[in-house]
Parts: structure tokens; C-alpha cells; sequence
């Protein structure tokens, strides 16, 4: 893998850049790999890389119907934060926090994480007593986290209306320093470059298709590419997860709906955090490049198309003058939709399936994008060893059976 | 200064001159120009600066598809940025300013980044910045966003109105170019409901600007008419500045129509400055127009390099010469229109560059009769001058190579034409195929979704006799589809026919011979260079590119340069066209402001706001209010400055001491009615319900299939199929589509109307010991007492003169009524049950005095105990669920999980320090010591001071609680003066006041 740096960089303009390297080769698939993950957006992507990094797995493949990182992964408002309430999930996505804050040197490639505080906004009695309750399982889960009035919540973010005498007025909210944002493309790509420069096959335009099981057992896959064998198989295909375990013949807890997200057109510096409201429902980030990057709750229906409904706009942007009035006369540039996986209680399922030697990660729904390393982290751990990571333990699929629920839908209430 | 207004010609008005302003300095127009043609007039070449290297720029199109003129338009809070002035109408007083310059347009700081071009290549980013640590958070990223964005945001709210309008019809046109109107007026003719949007402030698109005639008229006079012909039909919807955005499934159309922009900001006030239209069409037909392309070159990014088209435009329609002498650079033949055009208004160009070896003869014979050379099978490889042009090399084409000697035209304007892209964007949105047209190297509609059509150039007919037959054959169509009749009648209208064309010569820029840079995407800077890069480095889908090179990504969003990327990227790979694909198309096609989008839907009505119609008597008691949902309901009601401690105490001293009343009609209400009645919601409720005598009531919960608590409230049963059925105040809405979501799915053979009537009725609560002397003066003949009128009845009684349902129910613990009547009469009841009261001091309460006495009784709220992990149980109410009939949640009550012992628990706590107070959310742990992290236990969910106690307590969910009652636990809490501070407190009972139930009865 040829390396990045600034010296490299110069050295390159010599020539006019003509000697890069690709970041991955344009791998075909092979008839047969001990280990193939379906779907190349971040999770799938971090799974290889680090089943290769921490396991010494390298005949690995994975396999994406597009191209890689085109899925969510490609589509999200890239919020990161750790500070969920249950236990379960803090230690989780805090571990993702963790690996993020070290990933731009690990890949070698500038995710540009930017940690620039994320505000959870109250706006009534209930959202402050949960606030409250959120904030205090942070901090005793060795979290960052802090519970701000409405004026410290002015002062971190001056351009935040909190007049008292608006329809949804700010009571308060959350903070998490460490939360923030980051480079949604450069994750994949630099997963990807990441994970090709240890010999991990990356296949694009492949789509599977079949899921090939004898005796409960994988064998290989079918795709668009021809019949691929392989030992293992790990399913990291987000909104189209079901449509996989249906292939292998079990059912998911899961609906896929669309979720839009949208950016205005780039504007200078004024937002210089990540504001996130329930009650009022929108969320908002600028970036690098000036645009307002934002989005709001998922579309109702069921759905495989990767577009929303214009109405949910409509109303997220009403909310969004609610917190922001001199927002008005910015224009949005585009929009767009991601299909996200959603579960009952709101929190991811990872771990074994019915079928022996394949392994499912989806359910991340609205938020997953936070969790990208840490997902592939646990996730290659149960693949390689067959036991899950103390870390994904309760996400396991039965919990759904027996009740063991992460309900961070009800009690946190907190999208992305 | 190069360009001038013309002596003659254009659409402008030259008796009505308009003052403006750009860059500080005072310019003037006239009425009818853009902001860009009186720029132009005006003499001003550099408008702004690119947003990576922040070079000077120019005018380069006349349309939205403009790159590089975007301005600061207005100022205060009419401020916007990134207007293009190309779609900015021109009013007396208009100010204008350029964007992303720093001090100033010319001496612009960050255009020393294009001397670090080298450096600044597609994804540079990327591969630097990666350490020290710490250094991109402190040091780079800081530096990244100083130079990020375009232009600033206002910092005042917005004084503009904007409104919504829907509007239904059998057919939406797109565009009132000669397709357009041809198809709106096919249609119409019919008698069809015709909606026709176009983008301009006149009808007619290219008609503006041609010399064509049609029928005999001059284009722009046929359009008018035709345009006014249509308007003046009543099922005819002529809109004009109206953009369409997008289209969605089932014929949805979402638009954008400036109503005020052209006029001077606060010159309307009243009047809505945008109005989003929702068109909803049978069919929908897209007569977009096209878009012209860019050529590749170096320096094709320099002010004075512009588009043929517009060079066209600005002249005839507006009078303005772009420069002196311009020359024509072109692989097609529609800039030999435009050199013409420029000819007769007086302005012959130096030269006509045609990439093509044999150019088309009529129109070169043409423009030679106006003594303009024509250098044929020639490509521009250098452009001179910086800040504007001032000549260009031009040499001999040879496939993608140059040969012979360079020539230099000396030239201050130069205009070019790379072929046109049908306008497909809106069309792609709804995922019509799109095919490459080789002949006009372009990406054209081929399979349409039912019910979108396409006509004229955006359907890839560049005729102006096709576009009128082709628009009239689809608006025919449409209206035989909306009929339900065939045939077709033949076109009306008719234009000359014009010269065969002679074929466009694809042109992707020379791979190599020129220096210097060559820009794909003006406002992103994006040079051919930059996307070859992105290929080498294994980009291959044009998603990766796009992401990658940022091309396409600008406010523009890629009209320009997009398929200029892709045939690169396909040249790159060696690869089809076709196979490269574009990328996908979004909404909106030209961006909309986030005011228009939200409507009126702002402010105070953002969310509509519920009151009761007991309100104003609330408001006239000085209440404070709390936002429960979307009701607003009175908190507490100070007196005297009262703060809110002493309010809470004092209304909860009355209740438990004599008699309170409160406004109780937020409630979601539910009228179950029908055969089935009993056994629907028998399914819904943990607790028996069918078993329930006419003239009971009964305290239900429910649950989710997951065995959660969802909400909970009373059932009346008013006759054998018919329940009364209250919800919590957030709930109600919840509960009735969870009512129609079990009827609909699962149980479509049960007979049952589940109907919303909470707005129907006034519920007034009298809770008290004295309650029933209150109810006693208001009904005296009534026998109220307990032996007659049972706790957890009702009945339909006259209270004070007017019909009212009396239920004995109970959230105090107290004896208490509610009284409901219509709720129109909610107002006369309060006062009267008020007046009844007076003797015995009846105090209103609020919500918070309310979940004091609630709490004081062990009794649980929905959202307060329970957060959708909490079962029944868990809440201390196993004896009320139900062993021998099924319902929702049953099952899963009955899972390993669920059906542990020792989950969390709801209990009481008590303080150890009978003052202090728990922080509602307090998360509960067993240890003393504070360590992080450290496991919980629970938290606290409820916590007040109570006076009927003495001292403060909370409720919490702690786990195994129920066999902890007596121990102790702590609270971890900050308190912003002393830092992080333990709090003890003991697990209690959670009934803590009147545990024997005694004071019920009164
Ligand atoms: C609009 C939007 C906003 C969001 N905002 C946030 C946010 O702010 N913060 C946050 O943390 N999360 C957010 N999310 C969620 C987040 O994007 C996802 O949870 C996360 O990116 C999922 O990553 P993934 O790698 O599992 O899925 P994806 O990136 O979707 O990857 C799955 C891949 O599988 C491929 N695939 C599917 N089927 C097949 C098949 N049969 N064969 C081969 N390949 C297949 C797909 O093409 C896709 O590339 C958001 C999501 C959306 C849509």
C-alpha cells in the first residue's frame, strides 16, 4: 500500500500525480474463499479489514451488489456519538468512539473525524427527565457526557433560538464533547484500501442472489458473478438484510423504510456543532465544504427505493426554522434516501444465525453509521472465533425470543 | 469592460432604468433584465471567485444552470446567499455582492491557494492532515472551514411569508417552451384540466430568444398569445416564475413559484414571497428544454468564457453584447445561430471555431456573407488573460491530439457550445431509463414510467418544428388518456423547417498537448485532470467520481459538467458511455429555500396547539402552562408570586383538605361501538374488560406485543356494545391507530367503530373530601353517596342545568367526580362548579399537583414509569392481568426474559435527608462511593416534595426492588454549585399515603 502523507503528496505533484496507486484493485471474484462478506458498505468493510487485522484471515471476499460504500454508508448524516443510555449500547458504540478517534491513522486515510459536540435539545418536561436519565448512565459508564440549561445551550451554539415563548421551546439539552461527525465515503474507502492492502478480495457489481445451505450448514453463495464457496459468510447488508435471511431461510425482527437526508446549498462557517431534536424532529450539521447537512425520522411505509416522501421534508423543515429561524432563506441542494434497517427495540442484531457458518450484523436502522468500527470489530471476532464479543453478546438474534430486549426506541428516544 | 448594451433590440424596457448596487459600487439597468444582463450592460466581467483555487469568474450562462455568478443578494434579514444572478430579476434599489472573497472581489486572499494548486488535487484531503495528532482537530480542520462555503447566511429570521398550495389536474406541463405550449395547448383544447409551469417570467423558453417564427409570427409573439390564450381557459393553470422541483410517484409534482423576487424586498408585504405548489396529475409531461454544454480546454474558466446559448440570449433578448469581439467555439451547429444573431445586433465575431472538419454549409455560407472567418477542424488550446479574456490559441485538431502551428485570435469574449443535454433531470428522478445518443453525445429519455411523457429537446428533439409536433402529439395524449379516447389531431402549428443538421463532433477535451487547466466543473473547481486522476486511482463508478473530484456536487449540481465527467471517466476506462451511466438524479432540480418548503408552517403553527375549551379560563388565572403533546395544559396556577414549590403545595393541601377542581379534558376519549365491541377491546387490555356491567367503569392498561406497557386509562360501558374509553393526553392518537392497525390487519371480521371524540367533550375532575358537598349543590336532588353512587360508576345525570356524564373516579386517592359534558358547555361548567366550590375554597390544580397526589398514591404515569420497558408487572399489577382470557403483550409476558423475577421494579424512595429532592432521571446505584463506571440499579422516575408526607419522596424502577423495600441506595448527582454530590435514600412501598384506600369513599 503505497502511503499517505503530506510528503507524499508534494512528491506526487512532481509528476502531476500521474504515479498513484489505486486504493483497491478491481478484484473478480474467486471460485471459493474460507470467509465472504455480503455487502461492502463500512460495516462489511471493518468486518474485513479487521478479520484480517486481528485474525490473520485474509482469504477473504467481499461482496457488494453496486459499488462499495453506496449503500447507507454512503447516504448517512455520519453522526457519531457514544452516549446511549442502556449499558449495552454505551459500551458498544463507545467502543466504535474509541477505534474512531485512532481510525484516520489506522487506515492511513483522513476519515476527518470532527468532533465538534453533539446536542441532544429537550423541549419538554419528558425529554428533560430522559435527558437527565441519559446523561447520568453516561457519565457513570465512564461517558462524556453533560446536561446544559438553555442558555449554556445558547452559548455552545449561539445561533440557536431559545426563546421561551416558541411552540417547542429549548428546556435544555445533552452534550457529548466527543460526539461529532465524519467523512462518510473516505470510511469505506479507506476500509476498503485498508483491507485490499492485506489481500482481501473486494468485488463490486456482484450481487448475491442464492444462499447455498446443506444440512443447516453454508456451503457458498450465488451471485450475479457467478457461484462462490466459501466456509463462512457474513451478512452486512443493511436494508436489504431480510431480503438475505429469506434467502437462507430464516426470518429478521426487521422493516426496511426509507430515510431521507438533505444539504443546503454551502454557506461560511455558523454551525459549528451537531444539534439533534426529537420532539421538534430534525438534526443538523455543517460541513467541511459549508453545506447544512441534515435530516429527520424515517418514512412510514415499508420500502426498497432509495427515496422518501416530499411531505417528511416538509415538516422536518418547519422544525428546522423552529431551532434555526435565520435558516429560512438558505436553500436545500439536494436530497436523497437510504433504506435502513429498523428492529423493535431500535438496536442492532449481530451474531450467529440458525444456519451454521453464517453470521448476520444489521438492525442498526437510523444510527449505525457511529458504530462502524466498532461493528467491524466485534463482528470479524464472532466470525473468526464463532462466539460473539463480550461486546455484542446481547445483540444476539434471540433476544428476541427471550425478551432480553436493548429498547433504546422507548426509553432514549433518540434517532441516528 | 467588455460588455455594452446594444444601441437597438431586446426585450428590455429602455424608458424604465433601474438603480442597483454590486460590490458596493452603484450600476444601472433597465426594467426586463437580470441581475446578470445589466452585470453584463454594465461592463462587469469578474462576478466571484471558484470555491477551491478562487479564481476569478464570470457570467457564464443565462440560466440555472449558471456556475459561477452566484451572489449575496439583499441585506438585514433579506440577506441571501448564493443567488445566481442569471435568475435574479432586476428592481430599482437591488443589492448585490459577491461571494467568497476575502478582503475584497479583487484582492481576494484565498487566490493564493491557486498557487498551491499543484497540491490541492481531487481528494489532497484525503492523504494529508494525518498528524501529529491532534493537529487535524486544532490546526488543519480550523483552517479547512475558514475557507468553506460560498456565501453567508442572514443573521436575522426571515420577515417573508411563504405559502403551499394544492392543486389537482389530468395533466402538469413542464416548460412553456414551443414543446410546452404545443402540448398545454393540445390538451387544453380537449377540455382537460392543465396545469403549465415554466420557470421564466414569460412564456416561450428558446421563443424568447430565436428569430424563428411560427404560424407567421415572430416566436416570442406566438408564445405570448398562446400563453395568454391558455390562461384565460378556466380549467387552464398558467404558472410563471414557477420552477418544478421534483416529481415523485403517482403523478406528484412539487414546485417552487417566486412570487415577490422580482420586486424590491418588503415592497409586497402580505403577499407570500414563495409558494410551494403540490400538483397532483393524472399525467405529467416534461418539456424542460436542454442544457448547453461547456467545451473542454485550458482556461475555459475565464471570465469572457461563456456559453453560445447565453451569448445569444444576452443579446437578443436583453440588448447586451457580452464583449467586443467575440469568437465562436463550437463542435455543433447551434452556435453558428447564436455568431449570426451577435452579427446582425451589430457585434461580428472575430471567428467561428469549428471542431468539426467540414462545418454545416448553409449557416457557414451565412455567416462568411457577414464576413465572419470560419477556421474549421480547429481546437482552442490556450486561452489568454487572467481576470477576462484576451485571446486564444487555436490549432489543428487531429483526433484527441492538436497538430501544426498555433494561431492566436485576439478576442474578449469567448463563446462556446460542446452540444446540449437534454434536460432529463426531473425524469431521471423518477428512474426513466436514459440511453446515450450517440448523434448528439448525449444522454437522452428512453423508457419512461406510465403516465410521463417527454417533449421537445429534453426528450432529445432539437427542432423547432419537432419540438411543436412533438409537444402537440404528447399533449394530444395526455388528453385522449384523460378521455379515455384515441387519435390524434394533427399539428395546428407550424414552423419553416430548418437546415439537416450537420452531425456534432464529440469532443472531451485533447488528452494531451495542452497545459494549463481544463475545467469540468467550474464551481468546484474540477479539473479533466482531476477526474483522470479518480480513474487511475480505482474510482470507477461515477458515484466514486462524483464523491471522490466533488464534480457535480455545487449548487449547480452537476447541469454543466456532468456529462462531460462521464464520457472522461468512460475515456479513462475505456468503457461505453452508457455503461458509465450517470448519477442519480435528485430533488430539487434548482435548490428552494427552507422557508418556502416550511410554508406557514412556522411559528406557532409549526405544530398546531391544543387547548381546551376551558382555556381561557386558565389564561384569565394567571396558569402557567406545560406542553403535554400538542395540548397546552395549566401546570400550576400561581398567586401572588407565587413560585412554583408554593403553588404545587398549596393545590395539593386543597385537594387533600377540602376540594380541587381540574381541567381534565385533554384526555384522548374513544367511542368503541358495535356487536363486537366487548371482545375487540378485551384483546387490547391486560385486564378483563368484557365482563364490564352498563353503568361501570374500570381502569385499563394496555400493552404492546412485547409485553410493554403502552398506555392505560378508564372504560365506561355505556350500553352492551358501546365503551367509552379514555387514553393519556399523548397517547390518544396512538391508541386509536392502534385500535385501527389490529382491526384493519388482523381482525377485519369484527364488528367495531373505533371514533376519536376527544374535542367532543369537557371534562371537569372535583377532587376532595368536600367534593360531593360541591356536587351536591349542583345536582341537590341527586343521592351522591357512596352506598348510591359506587366508586368506579357512572351515570348520565343534569349537572347545574346541563347534561352531563358524572363518573366516580379517582387519581388522588380522594373522594373525587369527573364531569363531562358537550364541550361547548366546558366553560359554563367550570364556572359553576367554581361557584359551587367557593364556600368550600375549590382551588384549581395543575399537572404537576396532580402527579404529587398521583405519586403520594403509588399510582403510576405512562412516560414518567414507564419508557416501553416495563411490563405490568414490573409496575406491581400482576393481580390485575388477566390469567384466563388472551391479549396483546400476553405472550411475551411469559418469555425468559420477561418473566424474570428480579427485573426492575417500581418502589418508593425516601430520602435520607427529608429535604432533599432527587433529580427526576437520577440514576440509582448500590455503592456509596462514586467510581466510574459503575453498575446501576435503577432510576428515578418521579420525585417531589409532598406536603401530605412532610418531606420529599420519588418513585423509581430499581431492580428486584419489591424485595428491597427497606434497604438503601444512592444517587449520584450534580448539582451546579457543588459538583457531583451522593444522595441516600430508602426503598419504600410505593403507596405512601392512605395505603387502606380509606379516603376514597370520602
Ligand atoms: C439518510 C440516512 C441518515 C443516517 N444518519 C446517520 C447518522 O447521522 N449517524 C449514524 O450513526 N447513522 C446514520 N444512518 C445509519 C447508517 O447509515 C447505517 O446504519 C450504516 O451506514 C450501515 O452501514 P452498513 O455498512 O451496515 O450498510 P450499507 O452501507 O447500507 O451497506 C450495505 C451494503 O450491502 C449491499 N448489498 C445489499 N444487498 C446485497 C446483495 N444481495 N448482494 C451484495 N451486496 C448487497 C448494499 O448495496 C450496500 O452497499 C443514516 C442512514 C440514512 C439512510
Amino acid at each position: 500500500m503505497q502511503r499517505f502523507s503530506f510528503f507524499q503528496l508534494a512528491l506526487n505533484a512532481l509528476d502531476r500525480h500521474r504515479s498513484w496507486p489505486a486504493f483497491w484493485r478491481a478484484a473478480a471474484p474467486r471460485e471459493s474463499y474460507d470467509t465472504v462478506i455480503v455487502g461492502a458498505g463500512g460495516h462489511g468493510l471493518a468486518t474485513a479489514y479487521y478479520l484480517a487485522k486481528n485474525h490473520g484471515i485474509t482469504d477473504v471476499a467481499v461482496l457488494e451488489k453496486g459499488w462499495l460504500g453506496g449503500g447507507n454508508t454512503g447516504r448517512n448524516t455520519t453522526i457519531i456519538r457514544s452516549n446511549y443510555l442502556w449499558d449495552e449500547s454505551a459500551h458498544l458504540y463507545e467502543h466504535a468512539l474509541k477505534l474512531w478517534e485512532g481510525l484516520s491513522t489506522e487506515l492511513n486515510l483522513n476519515v476527518m473525524l470532527s468532533q465538534r459536540g453533539v446536542l441532544n435539545l429537550a423541549h419538554n418536561l419528558h425529554d428533560v427527565r430522559e435527558g437527565v436519565r441519559r446523561v447520568q448512565a453516561n457519565r457513570l459508564n465512564g461517558i462524556d457526557a453533560e446536561w446544559l440549561s438553555p442558555e449554556q445551550v445558547k452559548e455552545f451554539c449561539p445561533i440557536i433560538d431559545i426563546d421561551a415563548r416558541r411552540r417547542h421551546p429549548v428546556l435544555g439539552a445533552t452534550l457529548q464533547r466527543r460526539g461529532g461527525v465524519a467523512r462518510h465515503d473516505a470510511v469505506a474507502w479507506g476500509y476498503a484500501r485498508a483491507a485490499d492492502a492485506r489481500g482481501v478480495d473486494i468485488v463490486q457489481n456482484c450481487e448475491v442472489t442464492g444462499i447455498d445451505v446443506e444440512n443447516g450448514r453454508i456451503t457458498g453463495l450465488q451471485t450475479t458473478r457467478g457461484a462462490i464457496r466459501a466456509r463462512r459468510v457474513g451478512l452486512v447488508a443493511a436494508g436489504h438484510s431480510s431480503v438475505l435471511a429469506g434467502m437462507a431461510g430464516f426470518r429478521l425482527p426487521v422493516q426496511s423504510h426509507p430515510l431521507q437526508a438533505l444539504v443546503s446549498e454551502p454557506i461560511k462557517p455558523i454551525l459549528d456543532c451537531v444539534v439533534m431534536s426529537n420532539a421538534v424532529h430534525v438534526y443538523v450539521s455543517q460541513s467541511d465544504k459549508g453545506e447544512l447537512v441534515m435530516g429527520a425520522g424515517i418514512d412510514a411505509f415499508n420500502s426498497y427505493a432509495q427515496r422518501g416522501s416530499f411531505h417528511v421534508i416538509e415538516h422536518q423543515m418547519g422544525a428546522l426554522l423552529e431551532l434555526f429561524p435565520i435558516f429560512s432563506r438558505l436553500r436545500m441542494m439536494r436530497t436523497w434516501g437510504g433504506i435502513v434497517d429498523v428492529c423493535p427495540d431500535a438496536s442492532p442484531i449481530i451474531g450467529r444465525t440458525p444456519v451454521d457458518g453464517l453470521f448476520i450484523n444489521c438492525g442498526w436502522g437510523t444510527g449505525g453509521f457511529k458504530a462502524t468500527p466498532g461493528s467491524g470489530w466485534v463482528f470479524a471476532h464472532t466470525i473468526a472465533t464463532g462466539e460473539p464479543h463480550p461486546l455484542n453478546a446481547p445483540f444476539r438474534l434471540d433476544r428476541f425470543t427471550s425478551g432480553a430486549l436493548i429498547d433504546e426506541h422507548g426509553a432514549a428516544a433518540v434517532a441516528h | 469592460m467588455t460588455g455594452y448594451r446594444l444601441p437597438a433590440g431586446g426585450a428590455v424596457d429602455r424608458t424604465r432604468p433601474l438603480g442597483f448596487t454590486f460590490d458596493g459600487r452603484d450600476r444601472s439597468g433597465f426594467a426586463g433584465d437580470t441581475l446578470a444582463s445589466a452585470l453584463i450592460a454594465a461592463g462587469v466581467r469578474v462576478v466571484g471567485r471558484s470555491f477551491k483555487y478562487h479564481r476569478p469568474r464570470g457570467i457564464y450562462s443565462a440560466g440555472p444552470e449558471e456556475p459561477s455568478a452566484l451572489v449575496q443578494l439583499g441585506r438585514g434579514p433579506w440577506s441571501e446567499p448564493n443567488v445566481r444572478a442569471t435568475q435574479v430579476d432586476l428592481y430599482a434599489g437591488l443589492e448585490a455582492s459577491p461571494v467568497n472573497v476575502w478582503p475584497s472581489l479583487r484582492f481576494d486572499a484565498g487566490a493564493i491557494n491557486q498557487f498551491l494548486s499543484p497540491l490541492l488535487v481531487a481528494g489532497f484531503y484525503y492523504k494529508t492532515f494525518l498528524g501529529p495528532r491532534g493537529w487535524w482537530r486544532r490546526v488543519y480542520e480550523p483552517a479547512i472551514r475558514r475557507m468553506a462555503g460560498m456565501g453567508k447566511a442572514p443573521d436575522e429570521p426571515d420577515p417573508d411569508l411563504y405559502d403551499h398550495a394544492h392543486v389537482h389536474a389530468d395533466l402538469l406541463v413542464v416548460g412553456a417552451g414551443p414543446a410546452g405550449l404545443a402540448a398545454a395547448r393540445a390538451a387544453a383544447a380537449a377540455g382537460i384540466r392543465v396545469v403549465l409551469a415554466d420557470d421564466g417570467a414569460q412564456a416561450g423558453g428558446d421563443l424568447l430568444t430565436s428569430s424563428a417564427t411560427i404560424e407567421g409570427r415572430p416566436g416570442a409573439a406566438w408564445a405570448a398569445e398562446t400563453a395568454a390564450a391558455l390562461g384565460a381557459m378556466s380549467d387552464v393553470t398558467v404558472l410563471s416564475r414557477t420552477t418544478v422541483l421534483g416529481l415523485y410517484d403517482h403523478g406528484y409534482a412539487v414546485a417552487v413559484e417566486r412570487r415577490t423576487d422580482h420586486r424590491p424586498p418588503g415592497a409586497c408585504p402580505g403577499h407570500a414571497r414563495q409558494r410551494v405548489w403540490h400538483v397532483r396529475a393524472a399525467r405529467t409531461i416534461v418539456a424542460a428544454g436542454s442544457h448547453e454544454r461547456p467545451l473542454l480546454f485550458a482556461g475555459n474558466d475565464r471570465p469572457g468564457v461563456m456559453l453560445s446559448g447565453a451569448v445569444r440570449t444576452y443579446a437578443r433578448r436583453f440588448g447586451v453584447a457580452c464583449g467586443r469581439s467575440p469568437v465562436f467555439v463550437t463542435n455543433n451547429d447551434s452556435a453558428y445561430v447564436a455568431a449570426i444573431a451577435l452579427a446582425d445586433a451589430g457585434v461580428p465575431p472575430v471567428a467561428l471555431v469549428d471542431l468539426r472538419p467540414v462545418p454545416p454549409p448553409a449557416a457557414s455560407k451565412a455567416l462568411a456573407d457577414r464576413g465572419v472567418e470560419i477556421l474549421a477542424g480547429r481546437v482552442p488550446v490556450a486561452v489568454h488573460g487572467r481576470a477576462g479574456v484576451r485571446g486564444i490559441d487555436v490549432r489543428a485538431l487531429d483526433g484527441d491530439r492538436t497538430t501544426g502551428s498555433l494561431r492566436r485570435l485576439e478576442c474578449d469574449l469567448v463563446a462556446v457550445s460542446g452540444g446540449w443535454n437534454p434536460a432529463v433531470h426531473l425524469l431521471g428522478q423518477l428512474r426513466a431509463g436514459l440511453t446515450w445518443d450517440e448523434a448528439h453525445a448525449t444522454f437522452r429519455p428512453e423508457t419512461l414510467p406510465a403516465g410521463l411523457a417527454v417533449a421537445g429537446a429534453a426528450g432529445g428533439t432539437f427542432s423547432l418544428a419537432g419540438c411543436i409536433a412533438a409537444g402537440h402529439a404528447a399533449g394530444e395524449d395526455a388528453s385522449a388518456a384523460a378521455r379515455g379516447r384515441g387519435g390524434r389531431r394533427p399539428v395546428p402549428a407550424t414552423a419553416p423547417e430548418e437546415e439537416a443538421e450537420t452531425p456534432l463532433l464529440p469532443f472531451w477535451g485533447l488528452s494531451q498537448g495542452s497545459r494549463g487547466k481544463a475545467f469540468v466543473d467550474l464551481q468546484n473547481d474540477v479539473t479533466a485532470a482531476d477526474i483522470a486522476l479518480a480513474a487511475r486511482e480505482g474510482f470507477h463508478s461515477v458515484e466514486h467520481v462524483k464523491r471522490y473530484t466533488t464534480s457535480g456536487m455545487g449548487t449547480d449540481q452537476g447541469k454543466l459538467g456532468n456529462v462531460t465527467t462521464v464520457a472522461l471517466l468512460s475515456r479513462a476506462l475505456a468503457r461505453p458511455m452508457g455503461e458509465t451511466g450517470t448519477t442519480t438524479y435528485r430533488a430539487p432540480y434548482v435548490p428552494v429555500a427552507y422557508g418556502a418548503l416550511a410554508g406557514r408552517h412556522v411559528g406557532a403553527l409549526f405544530d398546531p396547539e391544543r387547548i381546551t375549551p376551558i382555556h381561557a379560563r386558565h389564561v384569565a388565572a394567571h396558569a402557567v402552562f406545560e406542553n403535554v403533546g400538542q395540548w397546552k395544559r395549566p401546570h400550576y396556577f400561581p398567586r401572588n408570586a407565587e413560585d412554583m414549590a408554593r403553588a404545587v403545595e398549596r393545590e395539593c393541601r386543597a385537594v387533600r383538605g377540602a376540594v380541587g377542581m381540574m381541567d381534565a379534558s385533554t384526555l384522548g376519549k374513544i367511542e368503541v361501538r358495535g356487536p363486537d365491541a366487548a371482545r375487540f377491546l378485551d384483546r387490547f387490555y391486560v385486564n378483563p374488560i368484557a365482563s364490564l356491567v352498563v353503568g361501570a367503569c374500570r381502569y385499563g392498561v394496555m400493552c404492546r406485543e412485547d409485553g410493554m406497557v403502552f398506555d392505560d386509562g378508564v372504560v365506561m360501558r355505556l350500553a352492551p356494545d358501546r365503551f367509552f374509553v379514555t387514553t393519556t393526553t399523548g397517547g390518544a392518537a396512538r391508541v386509536l391507530d392502534w385500535f385501527e392497525e389490529w382491526h384493519q390487519t388482523e381482525w377485519p371480521e369484527l364488528k367495531v367503530f373505533s371514533t376519536s371524540v376527544t374535542e367532543q367533550w369537557a371534562t371537569v375532575a372535583v377532587a376532595g373530601p368536600r367534593s360531593r358537598d360541591v356536587l351536591a349543590r349542583l345536582m341537590p336532588e341527586a343521592d351522591l353517596s357512596a352506598a348510591a353512587f359506587a366508586f368506579m360508576t357512572f351515570r348520565d345525570v343534569t349537572v347545574a342545568g346541563m347534561p352531563a356524564r358524572l363518573a366516580r373516579v379517582s387519581f388522588s386517592g380522594e373522594l373525587a367526580f369527573e364531569i363531562s359534558v358537550e364541550g361547548t358547555l366546558g366553560e359554563a361548567m367550570w364556572d359553576a362548579v367554581a361557584e359551587a366550590g367557593a364556600p368550600f375554597g375549590i382551588t384549581p390544580y395543575g399537572t404537576e399537583a396532580m402527579h404529587v397526589l398521583r405519586a403520594e398514591k403509588g399510582f403510576f404515569m405512562v412516560g414518567h414509569e414507564t419508557d416501553g420497558t416495563v411490563t405490568p408487572i414490573d409496575l406491581g399489577l400482576e393481580r390485575m392481568v388477566a390469567k384466563r382470557k388472551d391479549f396483546l403483550g400476553k405472550r411475551s409476558l411469559s418469555r425468559d426474559d420477561t418473566a424474570r423475577s428480579d427485573r426492575k421494579q417500581l418502589v418508593a424512595l425516601l430520602p435520607d435527608d427529608p429535604g432533599t429532592l432527587l433529580d427526576e432521571g437520577a440514576q440509582l446505584v448500590d455503592e456509596a462511593v462514586l467510581r466510574t463506571p459503575m453498575p446501576m440499579v435503577g432510576h428515578v422516575t418521579s420525585s417531589y416534595r409532598s406536603a401530605a408526607l412532610g418531606r420529599t419522596f420519588a418513585l423509581a424502577l430499581i431492580r428486584n426492588g419489591r424485595a428491597r423495600i427497606g434497604e438503601r441506595v444512592y444517587a449520584p448527582l450534580v448539582r451546579p454549585a457543588a459538583g457531583e454530590m451522593m444522595v441516600s435514600a430508602v426503598i419504600a412501598e410505593p403507596v405512601l399515603y392512605d395505603p387502606s384506600g380509606a379516603r376514597r369513599d370520602g
